[in-house]
């Protein structure tokens, strides 16, 4: 593709503001590749209507995009970009303008419509939530060059670095040295804290500089420390607690300098909520922590 | 009694409150545009006095001698001009302008200082410039003959296209200015679309930027046409006796031969021609943009 001009390539864009021509009406704005193409009229017609009823704007073909609403710009745009069947779409940060609930629908819209039409998307986002919900592969990208490419549950669960785990999601993290146990398990030593038990997926040897990565949903917090169940437990001290409905989000002081994140699922309504102060215990199985070597 | 509420209620119903910002403006354009105005259409009907003066009694006969081809001559002959200088000045306006946009924000306003610099001279000079480049052995003609490009000085002052060439000089920056402001406001990526979507260079520039310029170069070619028209300082200097526009019959007729009455005569149909022009270029560009719109 290197020596074909961009405006032969079989890609199609849509652009992060829509771009759409605010002189022409939504029909025209879609017509447009056919036009210069000189695809046949009657063609055109069909086509663009095929597109406009893909997302569902078919009533609105003679509207022009001022009067439209930004998420029905956002499906023209789309749309614009479709009815010339590209082996690829490139959309470029196409949720940001819209608004949160907005922006929630046309993800799962977005990705019906994909799998309607088959063609690849490429979609550059900086947000974290649209990579996961949107993609069947994500490469995430640092300073143009591509750190990891995987499924969203790869990327999430088995980031590759630290600049990985940290950009998609939250996450908690402490630096140490892991001692070799058996052949899958480790003990993780971190300054100032109890001994922790890993299961790093590749073998490491003794001594190891990494770092442990967990994940602030895959925490429980028990305000007694002898419970068991759980492969880890260390002890710590609610420096915050935030309610934001859905769950509690507990930040915990564990040392002088690490604090870890704790997000608690508002499951029921007798469920125990501790204050800032309190003395808690944070517990979780050994295959919850990734271990990434420095 | 009276709550918050109904205070605002009665300010909207009031119809006179939201025009009171108007008033200066009415005022201004009463007292020098349509006062003037009426004066002029009054002495258009009235008699020149025996000595040059105005008299009142009612006649029409100043508008059956415009009929007369001499002076309907100087009319086409004017409307002509202005008509090919305003698309002179769109030709070169357009690429200028164009430039100007696309330059990094320093130099675009390098560039318009440049534009309005040669106001700062008094037109007549720039002129008068303009009749020493011109004529037979002046710059232009000295530097073709050196160059061998011509034999003969060539006899380009007292002409149309003398004229032609100092009405575009002057009013060039009238149309570089708003077609400049109508493309430095052109979303780039509107562009960037068109070439996504298979739009080679000319489908660019005539389907999106041409369309969205569009105000810019209605603007621009207003600015242009309407003073070209009128125009008398140019015709004069550079066209001489033999290439006389409206301007320079309106003004013989006021300060040579002391006819008020036939000068504002011509005036008046002047300004008819103009506005009845005008109001006609602007509606068939309206249809145009609906045509345009959805085709």
């Amino acid at each position: 593709m290197h020596n074909v001009p961009p405006s032969h390539r079989p890609v199609n864009l849509v652009f992060q503001h829509y771009a759409l021509f605010p002189h022409l009406t939504v029909f025209r704005n879609v017509a447009f590749g056919l036009e210069m193409r000189r695809v046949p009229e009657s063609q055109i017609r069909d086509r663009v209507t095929a597109a406009l009823a893909m997302v569902k704007l078919i009533d609105k073909e003679d509207r022009v995009p001022s009067q439209l609403s930004g998420g029905e710009q956002q499906r023209v745009a789309l749309a614009r970009a479709l009815v010339n069947r590209p082996a690829v779409v490139l959309l470029d940060e196409p949720l940001g303008a819209l608004d949160q609930q907005l922006r929630r629908d046309m993800q799962v819209e977005l990705k019906m419509i994909q799998e309607q039409v088959g063609i690849t998307f490429i979609c550059v986002t900086h947000h974290q939530e649209e990579a996961l919900t949107m993609s069947d592969r994500v490469a995430v990208m640092d300073q143009g060059r591509i750190l990891q490419i995987g499924t969203p549950q790869e990327i999430y669960e088995s980031p590759s670095s630290v600049f990985v785990a940290d950009f998609i999601g939250n996450s908690n993290r402490v630096a140490g040295a892991v001692e070799r146990i058996d052949d899958t398990t480790y003990r993780f030593q971190a300054p100032d804290l109890p001994p922790m038990t890993v299961r790093p997926p590749l073998s490491l040897a003794d001594g190891t500089r990494a770092m442990l990565v967990l994940r602030p949903e895959r925490l429980s917090l028990s305000g007694d420390a002898r419970e068991a169940g759980f492969d880890n437990a260390v002890p710590g001290r609610i420096d915050k607690a935030v309610y934001n409905g859905s769950e509690m989000q507990y930040w915990i002081r564990l040392t002088g300098a690490v604090v870890w994140k704790v997000y608690v699922p508002n499951a029921t309504a007798e469920q125990k909520r501790f204050a800032p102060g309190e003395s808690v215990c944070v517990r979780w199985n050994a295959a919850d922590g990734v271990v990434l070597a420095e | 009694m009276t709550s918050p509420i109904s205070l605002i209620r009665k300010d909207r119903s009031d119809p006179w409150r939201s025009h009171w910002p108007l008033i200066p403006a009415v005022v201004w354009l009463t007292a020098f545009f349509f006062v003037p105005l009426l004066l002029i259409l009054a002495i258009s009907f009235a008699s020149r006095g025996l000595y040059g003066g105005v008299e009142w009694r009612f006649s029409a006969e100043n508008y059956a001698m415009i009929v007369d081809p001499l002076y309907l001559w100087i009319y086409l002959r004017s409307f002509l001009l202005a008509a090919a200088t305003t698309m002179v000045c769109l030709l070169f306006g357009f690429p200028l302008a164009y430039y100007m946009a696309r330059l990094a924000p320093r130099w675009q306003g390098v560039w318009i200082l440049l534009i309005i610099i040669p106001f700062w001279t008094n037109f007549l000079v720039r002129t008068y410039a303009w009749m020493f480049i011109l004529r037979g052995e002046g710059l232009l003609n000295s530097v073709l003959l050196a160059m061998g490009a011509i034999d003969a000085p060539l006899d380009i002052l007292y002409t149309n296209t003398a004229v032609l060439i100092g009405l575009v000089y002057g009013y060039l920056p009238f149309m570089v200015l708003p077609l400049y402001a109508a493309i430095a406001r052109l979303d780039r990526s509107l562009v960037e679309a068109a070439w996504d979507l298979y739009a080679g260079r000319w489908s660019v520039f005539r389907r999106v930027i041409v369309p969205l310029t569009k105000p810019g170069v209605i603007a621009g070619c207003l600015l242009v046409f309407i003073p070209a028209m009128g125009a008398f300082i140019t015709p004069d200097l550079l066209g001489g006796a033999r290439t006389m526009m409206v301007g320079n019959l309106v003004q013989h007729e006021y300060l040579v031969i002391r006819d008020w009455p036939f000068g504002s005569a011509i005036s008046f149909v002047l300004i008819a021609t103009v506005l009845i022009g005008v109001t006609a270029y602007l509606s068939s560009g309206h249809r145009f943009d609906e045509w345009e719109r959805s085709r």
